[in-house]
């Protein structure tokens, strides 16, 4: 795993010694070790999504509208988890569902974790005016409610998936911001720092190769958490109705096409949310070990 | 402790006119002339279209019209809605009391389970119901709360018809509103079935808005206690003989405390965003489904004054958080913030 690869940086042992320690202490972590088994799950439905699912997540069966699931009277063997309200397959959707959910997440972190470590690192380094006023945006993005910020910039950015990503990509920042700055400012008075000035590195080498990797910790674990929060924040805008568009087969938006059906067919409901549900409590237990294993000092409590 | 009130409010000035400005630019930055945004979906004559850019200044340089922007808010003044015509300040507050109902309900219900939980999980470390407790608020926290909302209805007003779909009471009951709060005015109307009417409705609504802070504040509880029963007094209090549950009671949950207040301030902010989601979902007649009817209706004037309101209160929220902070936390108060 990549992050394994950054902690042998960090620790400067032997490559191979430090992936075996994270792997010991992550996986004392059983929750971890399962909700990693289950990541790797949705990944490969996701990537691997036209071999698995039974039929295209678009294709309607005009024959077979609401059918329960297959172990419910009136369920057909053919669409294991039913159809929906267009008699379209579930569980195809679902697996379809992944690619739009992770895709989105990951997104979302990779210009999380840009822009939020380039503000919080220069901030944090540079100091003075610029700190000022980097640290007084981020307190204006946090003051408003994330999901509200989001709509709202969904809003100027017209719907779409896209808008979607943007605008909760914008609400996460200020976190990594505050982090990395605070990182940062602790580690830029260690003595290996100036050691590295006195030996003659620029800033950006100071910056980046020395400070840099030892604030990488905390901050993947933050980048894990804020994944699974992605996942459920662009469900919510697909739900809102200002994300992903119809007929995206999106986790979010199927829940909100189901929502006129909840009384009469529980399965439309049930399906995607648990979809969602679980994913994310996936990502967060992988969360949790990722933690214990890379933060040796805040374990277990 | 005045000069560190003093230093907070110092601070959260200039973040409250960062927010005016975002609210500001919102409607500027939206795809399409502002002023037939403003005028709404009917479109306007020549004429009008002048007088309502004269009316809002569009005709003016940005900067005075900022002014002119800022000058009406000072004076209470956030503009009316294109839909009903009311002022948007009018709105919010007509709106305001069935939020604060339904978060004061989702909050102490969040307490009154975390709390305990998160207390008891610490002291019965390691132990089944701890990890069953672990396992538990780590699945609320992973909750898509829009969903767990719509799975409350099926399960609690379709299958067992235990409680009603949407709304905050029966259209049965009428009673004068002082308070706005549905449930104390009812109390006081004296009118037992619509105290039960009113706090019927409020059962779904509270427990999914509820769930997510309820999670949080069990886990932050759990691991604040345990810190503090790490730490040298504490074992010194146990050396002496004092029973785990008296520690407890009387040392580490007051040291505990600190994280918990903190935990709950931040979780107004995201009492608001699941607010939006929750009252959607019951149509709970809030905040929350205020701003996002609004945008669907695209009433950009209250979605601007909705968002400056909402973020005041958040920031006054946590301004009385970190005032309640170092109250408790003697080291905060006697540094120079």
């Amino acid at each position: 795993m990549s992050t394994a690869t950054t902690t042998s940086d960090i620790g400067g042992s032997p490559r191979t010694r430090a992936i075996a320690e994270f792997w010991h202490y992550f996986s004392e972590n059983k929750g971890a070790v399962v909700g990693l088994c289950f990541v790797g799950i949705v990944i490969c439905c996701a990537i691997f999504a036209p071999l698995i699912a039974p039929y295209s997540p678009e294709e309607q069966f005009r024959d077979y509208f609401l059918v329960p699931p297959v172990w419910e009277d009136g369920g057909s063997s053919m669409f294991l988890l039913g159809t929906d309200a267009v008699g379209r397959d579930i569980l195809s959707r679902l697996i379809y569902g992944a690619r739009y959910s992770l895709a989105a997440g990951c997104v979302i972190i990779a210009l999380t974790l840009t822009s939020g470590i380039g503000l919080g690192l220069t901030a944090g380094y540079v100091r003075g005016w610029f700190e000022v006023l980097v640290m007084r945006l981020m307190d204006i993005i946090l003051s408003v409610p994330s999901l509200l910020l989001a709509l709202v910039l969904v809003t100027v950015l017209g719907p779409g998936l896209f808008s979607a990503i943007v605008a909760i990509a914008v609400t996460y920042v200020p976190h990594f911001v505050r982090l990395t700055r605070a990182q940062v400012i602790s580690e830029a008075q260690r003595d290996y720092v100036t050691a590295s000035r006195v030996a003659g590195a620029g800033t950006l080498r100071l910056m980046v190769i020395a400070i840099l990797p030892n604030c990488m910790a905390p901050l993947i674990v933050q980048a894990t958490m804020s994944f699974s929060t992605s996942i459920l924040d662009v469900a919510a805008l697909g739900f809102l109705g200002v994300g992903a568009q119809p007929p995206t087969p999106e986790w979010g938006r199927m829940l909100a096409e189901a929502r006129e059906f909840i009384t009469r067919a529980w399965w439309v409901v049930t399906f995607p949310g648990l979809a969602i549900l679980l994913t994310v409590l996936a990502i967060n237990l992988m969360g949790d070990g990722l933690r214990d294993a890379l933060d040796p000092k805040m374990k277990r409590s | 402790m005045f000069r560190y009130t003093l230093n907070k409010v110092a601070l959260t000035i200039p973040t409250l006119i960062g927010v005016t400005i975002v609210a500001f630019a919102f409607i500027r930055l939206l795809p399409g002339d502002p002023i037939l945004l403003l005028a709404g979906e009917r479109g306007v004559t020549e004429e009008r279209y002048t007088q309502l850019a004269a009316q809002f200044g569009f005709d003016q340089p940005l900067w005075q019209q900022y002014l002119i922007f800022m000058g009406n808010l000072l004076q209470g003044d956030l503009g009316n809605s294109f839909v009903t015509k009311q002022p948007v300040l009018t709105e919010f507050l007509a709106r305001f009391p069935a939020t604060l109902e339904l978060s004061i309900f989702a909050m102490l219900l969040a307490l009154i389970v975390g709390l305990p939980a998160g207390v008891i999980a610490a002291v019965r470390r390691g132990t089944f119901f701890d990890h069953t407790l672990m396992t538990v608020s780590l699945t609320g926290y992973s909750m898509p709360i829009f969903w767990w909302g719509l799975l409350l209805i099926i399960l609690f007003s379709s299958i067992l018809g235990w409680t009603p779909v949407s709304g905050r009471i029966s259209v049965m009951y009428f009673f004068d509103m002082p308070t706005g709060l549905m449930t104390i005015d009812a109390l006081f109307s004296g009118d037992k079935g619509a105290f039960r009417s009113a706090l019927s409705h409020l059962i779904l609504p509270s427990i999914a808005l509820g769930t997510i802070p309820m999670a949080v504040i069990a886990r932050q509880t759990r691991s604040a206690i345990l810190e503090v029963l790490g730490e040298d007094y504490i074992r010194t209090a146990r050396a002496k003989g004092i029973s785990a549950w008296r520690i407890v009671g009387l040392h580490a949950l007051r040291n505990a405390l600190i994280t918990v207040v903190t935990v709950i301030g931040l979780q107004v902010g995201v009492l608001f965003a699941g607010a939006i989601l929750t009252e959607t979902i019951f149509a709970w007649p809030g905040i929350g489904k205020w701003m996002i009817d609004s945008i669907y209706r695209r009433d950009y004037q209250v979605v601007q004054g909705g968002l400056i309101l909402i973020a005041g209160i958040v920031m006054i929220v946590n301004l009385i958080v970190d005032f309640l902070y170092g109250l408790i936390n003697p080291r905060i108060r006697h540094t120079r913030g």
